[in-house]
């Protein structure tokens, strides 16, 4: 039988996915900023805030900020896996990550549409 | 038979090869932008307040601190976006033979340094 561990691997593939389907969104992302900031350089802050007042200006960087989050989960999940090995202090570190994650995705949202 | 193989795990006797380099960057950066979520967010968050706290925004902007901060994670992010689309590259199979491997983890390497300063220079 395969001894399981709390904290633990489980099946990478959907990780594995979501890594990189999460990088592609914000490539895109990115890449649409750049042209953006590219095309009416130097931004100055009423152009700036008119930019984050469509919406599809913030569904874009909620898409983004969520991929972020996502991404960032697979890699410290992976990296936590690698170098911390007591299971509690593992667990512990994963729940606060998490947490941080969705107070981040909260926050976002704030940010994007509070404005 | 027990092998007697040597192992070199004295992380300051390894001599890494620059794909190595390349993916160790790859974690390193990754963790530091990780880390400074909060802060880009919160510079983000400045930027779409008012039209105080975007002042506010670029008065943080002007420290030299806060500059060098920003400098490195535009490293970091730059190295992370390009290593990322190498292997984004290699998952499809392309540039896998060691030739191009070496090339394009020089490539990464040196396109994120030389952006990193282009950039910062054209910023400040």
């Amino acid at each position: 039988m395969v001894k399981r561990i709390v904290a633990g691997a489980h099946d990478g593939l959907r990780d594995w996915l979501a890594q990189r389907v999460s990088a592609v969104v914000m490539v895109m992302y990115t890449l649409l900023v750049i042209a953006i900031l590219l095309s009416q350089s130097p931004l100055q802050y009423a152009e700036w805030k008119a930019l984050f007042s469509h919406q599809w200006m913030r569904l874009a960087s909620l898409l983004f900020l969520l991929s972020l989050f996502i991404h960032a989960w697979i890699g410290v999940h992976d990296i936590l896996m690698d170098y911390v090995h007591a299971t509690g202090i593992r667990l512990g570190s994963q729940v606060a990550v998490i947490l941080a994650l969705l107070v981040y995705t909260a926050w976002s949202i704030q940010i994007l549409w509070g404005a | 038979m027990e092998k007697k193989r040597p192992k070199h795990l004295d992380l300051l006797k390894i001599r890494l090869p620059l794909p190595g380099w390349v993916s160790i960057l790859h974690r390193i950066s990754g963790a530091v932008l990780f880390l400074f979520i909060p802060f880009l967010l919160w510079l983000l968050q400045a930027s779409l307040g008012s039209s105080e706290t975007y002042s506010g925004f670029k008065d943080a902007l002007a420290s030299p601190l806060v500059k060098f901060v920003l400098l490195c994670l535009l490293w970091a992010f730059l190295h992370h976006f390009f290593a990322g689309i190498r292997y984004l590259a290699l998952d499809l199979q392309l540039g896998v033979e060691l030739t191009p491997a070496q090339a394009s983890s020089t490539a990464v390497l040196i396109v994120s340094i030389v952006l990193t300063l282009l950039i910062g220079a054209r910023l400040w």
